[in-house]
């Protein structure tokens, strides 16, 4: 929360969700709280069931129909995401708030062009008139990367690769130039090279357009690359919210050393890689813990069975522990 | 625990779950018994006549009323039970036995048998089905037993292409291996190892079939092919009650259908909740 | 486009000579006489070696098939004998009233159950999707012409609504001047809304009981199709860009809920043109089932073998169509990647 006085692009405050499931209530997020400012790009870094792609889910308001958000506010400008009308929800989204899914080539309509996929968003949302729209989904996507995009437009998901399928996504969600853009792991799936270019791509048009980016990656690494912040997230709760260099640098959660630790460097080798001890708590459980992590955290003192300290509004660096590292 | 026992506790746990399903098996119980005693426990001979009595509606003495001969509704439609189930009954058995060996068959050897079958299904499947059960009943002679044999050749691409897919899954099964190196002849690993693997698969198929076998056998009957008067059999009774029904008498029609449709509705209900025991990665 | 229907086209070969032979089998290879069943029950053994002479019933059976087959080619199906006219004819003659009265019907079914299905979807566990699983599960459970007998029972003799169940028009009634055959379309090209009228009075009752059978599997087929479509990624992505729900709903999620409905279409068809049969034998529609039927109690069997004939090959053009439609609606398919 670096600049105070700007009003951020959107602001999570509280965000509790839980799912109602055969077995049980899962509590898969508790009291989630970051922004992010106009056009900073920020990383949402978590291990698998961390909880970072429902609360993006939360946001959009495309959870599942088992879950329910119990408490909190997503403010995107001045509207509360999370209360406010279906038909509300359908203008912002697209328009204000996108979203990239991965797996590119299920997240596109199988049986129609990407060309027209694109248009339909831009009719929707682009004050594009009908007759305009095919040409100007073709300029989208020249913009994204796409050769031979007259062609291409006409093409359906499955004649494309991962890599063009994602840079059709890309298209589409920013076909209406959202303020925010969410991006849900957007390069799992994907070699290595394509990675780093859609990276790139995303990145490129971003700073073009003045957009706000949330980076939702399971990598540390891949999310610290290009983001000017990080959120760690841990079995539903926001462990610590650092700038990028500072988070590296002077990690203090100790769940997020254990992390970079683990995380894989060129020059460390094999028999260096740490791994984290122990696993993601049962979020059936009645008996949760105050602190999620503390189970399996070599730093656990007495005090941490109390509810986890009230974060500083002015800090920059958040970290929510009572015996972080120094 | 056995595996008797498993099953049935497993068995107990869907129909507490599912009530519906229970309801299914009570009356499937309901309809064998009706089957096995119905002629020894019914008012009236079913074929005796008595034309005085004729085309009564429902009453105290008739529950059902009494058809143009004078004959108890109730006792025809308790009696039509048996043969009705009869014929339900050995057209699963037999398509079971056909279509599931040539099923396991195509799928355990493929190649040429795979070829061979999948050919004579896909010939069956170019017909509408009860047309084709109306061709062979009509070529082979108005009898129950070629009721049943073409309500049988009718559903035998079903069972083989069910049974096929299972074969052929099982076939590089490490069990099936372990067979083959401890010596045991192909056919041996069919019968003994992939058939019991199938049948639970196909014993949902086959109670589902029973309705449908039923609803074929009315059909035909209602045609004229197939079972013949005076025989009490539930189509049969339908078709020489339809002329009344336009006239008003409609009992003559109303209680075989009702029957007809009670059984059907019964056999479905049980083959969907023997789906839900066996596999319920399927439940609609 | 067109090498995906000449692919198609070419598959459904093997089929027709399956049903070639199947019919030749049914009728040549008969236990008994075959010559018997041709000559009818009332002829003399005189008569009978007649027949096996005029048949070839004497020659071998691939001399026999032979014939078989240049007599289909050449539009031959035999003659009947109570009618005395060729088989072809007739089945000709009577074809447009059962296609008229099977069309009507599963337009009548579709109109009812696809909608019937999406609300379903879209709306768990509200009234209207209980409803369509109660009408897809006993549904399935109808015999056919005990739902006819129920709806005339009702519908003409109690309530009155309905005309009697005697065929395609009322006495008073001319049939329209033949175009294509079908009632309902001939008497509004000649113009004639009377006879349009009474030809629709008479088709209501047994288009319902065909629609009333063939509800079950569409509603059912379109509800589980569209409950899979709407959790999909693909529907996720169109609502989170924000796309109205019409066009989530409608252009998005249901125009791919349906490919899994069309390949159903194929058995709703099987079960469709047996039931026709029945139908045609309570209303006494004088199509090409009741055709069957009548020459079945006679021990006229020429006409039964043209018919089991004809509906095959139909059966078999009939998924083709469905083929082709499935290849227009799916370019996977068309463009065979």
């Amino acid at each position: 929360m670096a600049h105070m006085t700007a009003v951020p692009a959107l602001s999570v405050e509280g965000l509790t969700v839980e799912f109602r499931t055969r077995s049980g209530i899962v509590r898969a997020l508790d009291n989630v709280s970051f922004s992010v400012e106009k056009g900073e790009t920020i990383a949402l870094v978590g291990e698998s069931g961390s909880g970072k792609s429902v609360t993006a889910y939360a946001v959009m308001g495309i959870l599942d129909p088992a879950g329910r958000v119990t408490a909190g506010r997503a403010m995107l400008g001045g509207l509360d995401l999370l209360s406010a009308k279906p038909s509300q929800l359908a203008d912002v989204r697209g328009r204000e708030i996108a979203m990239i899914f991965q797996n590119p080539r299920t997240a596109l309509n199988p049986i129609r062009p990407v060309g027209r996929q694109i248009a339909d968003v831009l009719i929707r949302h682009g004050n594009v008139p009908r007759n305009e729209a095919p040409a100007q989904a073709i300029e989208m996507l020249r913009a994204v990367g796409i050769t031979d995009p007259v062609r291409r437009a006409k093409a359906y998901p499955f004649e494309m690769s991962g890599g063009m399928c994602q840079r059709v996504m890309i298209a589409i969600a920013l076909a209406a130039k959202p303020s925010l853009l969410i991006a849900d792991e957007p390069t799992t799936g994907l070699d290595v090279t394509t990675q780093a270019v859609i990276m790139d791509l995303v990145s490129d048009l971003a700073r073009d357009l003045g957009m706000a980016t949330i980076f939702i990656t399971h990598d540390l690494a891949l999310g610290g690359q290009r983001s000017a912040r990080i959120v760690v997230m841990h079995a539903g709760h926001v462990v610590e919210d650092a700038p990028t260099k500072e988070l590296f640098a002077h990690p203090r959660h100790p769940y997020t050393a254990e992390l970079i630790a683990a995380t894989p460097d060129a020059a460390a080798s094999l028999d260096q890689l740490a791994s984290i001890p122990g696993s993601l708590p049962d979020l059936r459980r009645a008996d949760l813990p105050n602190c999620r992590y503390s189970e399996r955290c070599p730093r656990k003192i007495d005090a941490c069975v109390q509810p986890l300290p009230r974060p500083d509004p002015g800090a920059t660096h958040i970290v929510a522990c009572w015996n972080p590292l120094p | 625990m056995t595996a008797l026992a498993a099953t049935a506790r497993h068995a107990r746990y869907v129909i507490a779950e599912n009530p519906v399903t229970g309801f299914a098996f009570a009356l499937f119980v309901l309809i064998v018994l009706a089957a096995v005693f119905g002629p020894h426990i019914v008012p009236y001979n079913p074929l005796s006549s008595d034309t005085a009595a004729a085309l009564q509606p429902p009453n105290m003495h008739h529950w059902f009323g009494t058809d143009q001969l004078g004959r108890d509704v109730f006792s025809r439609v308790i009696v039509a039970t048996r043969l009705d189930f009869f014929i339900a009954v050995a057209s699963v058995a037999l398509v079971f036995l056909m279509g599931g060996l040539a099923g396991v068959a195509a799928g355990f050897f493929g190649g040429w048998t795979d070829r061979i079958v999948g050919r004579i299904a896909d010939t069956i499947m170019a017909f509408p089905l009860f047309v084709l059960a109306m061709g062979i009943v009509a070529a082979l002679g108005n009898t129950v037993q070629n009721i049943v044999l073409a309500t049988a050749i009718v559903n035998f691409p079903l069972y083989a292409r069910i049974a096929r897919a299972e074969a052929n899954v099982r076939r590089e099964a490490g069990f099936v291996e372990a067979a083959r190196l401890s010596g045991n002849s192909d056919w041996r690993i069919l019968a003994c190892q992939i058939l019991p693997n199938v049948f639970p698969i196909l014993v949902v198929q086959m109670s589902l079939t029973m309705g449908y076998a039923i609803l074929n056998a009315a059909g035909l009957s209602f045609i004229g092919l197939g079972v013949r008067p005076p025989t009490p059999e539930w189509g049969i009774m339908v078709a020489e009650g339809s002329a009344f029904m336009v006239s008003g008498e409609w009992w003559n029609a109303f209680f075989p259908g009702a029957a007809l449709m009670i059984a059907v509705f019964c056999f479905n209900l049980l083959g969907d909740g023997l789906r839900d025991m066996v596999d319920p990665r399927r439940r609609t | 486009m067109l090498t995906m229907i000449l692919k198609r086209a070419a598959m459904a070969i093997p089929s027709l000579i399956g049903v070639v032979i199947v019919t030749f089998l049914l009728t040549r290879a008969l236990p008994g006489d075959p010559a018997a069943y041709f000559a009818g029950p009332a002829a003399t053994p005189q008569a009978i070696q007649e027949v096996r002479v005029k048949l070839g019933l004497d020659k071998p059976l691939t001399v026999q098939f032979g014939r078989y087959v240049d007599d289909l080619a050449h539009g031959n199906l035999g003659t009947s004998l109570t009618t005395g006219q060729p088989v072809v004819t007739e089945l000709r003659n009577r074809l447009p009233a059962s296609a008229e009265l099977t069309l009507l019907g599963l337009l009548v079914s579709i109109v009812i159950a696809v909608p019937l299905g999406i609300l379903a979807a879209t709306r768990p566990n509200s009234l209207i999707d209980h409803a369509c699983r109660i009408i897809s599960t006993a549904g399935v459970s109808l015999p056919v012409f005990f739902t006819g007998l129920i709806l005339v029972y009702v519908f003409y003799y109690q309530l009155g609504w309905a005309p009697a169940p005697l065929g395609r028009l009322d006495v008073f009634y001319n049939a329209p001047p033949q175009v294509t055959g079908f009632y309902l379309i001939d008497s509004l090209i000649a113009g004639d809304f009377g006879t349009f009228v009474a030809s629709l009075k008479q088709l209501i009752l047994p288009a319902l009981t065909l629609a009333i059978f063939s509800l079950a599997p569409i509603a059912r087929m379109t509800r589980a199709s569209m409950l899979a479509v709407l959790s999909s990624d693909f529907v996720r992505t169109a609502r989170a860009s924000g796309l109205s729900p019409f066009t989530v709903i409608v252009t998005y999620a249901f125009r791919n809920a349906m490919l899994p409905v069309i390949t159903t279409l194929g058995m709703v068809f099987s079960f469709l043109l047996g039931a026709n049969v029945l139908v045609e034998k309570v209303f006494a529609w004088p199509g090409i089932g009741s055709y069957a039927v009548e020459a079945l109690l006679a021990s006229d069997f020429a006409p039964v073998q043209g018919f089991v004939l004809t509906m095959a090959v139909m059966y078999v053009a009939i998924n083709l169509m469905i083929d082709v439609l499935y290849g227009v609606i799916d370019p996977r398919v068309r463009l065979e990647a």
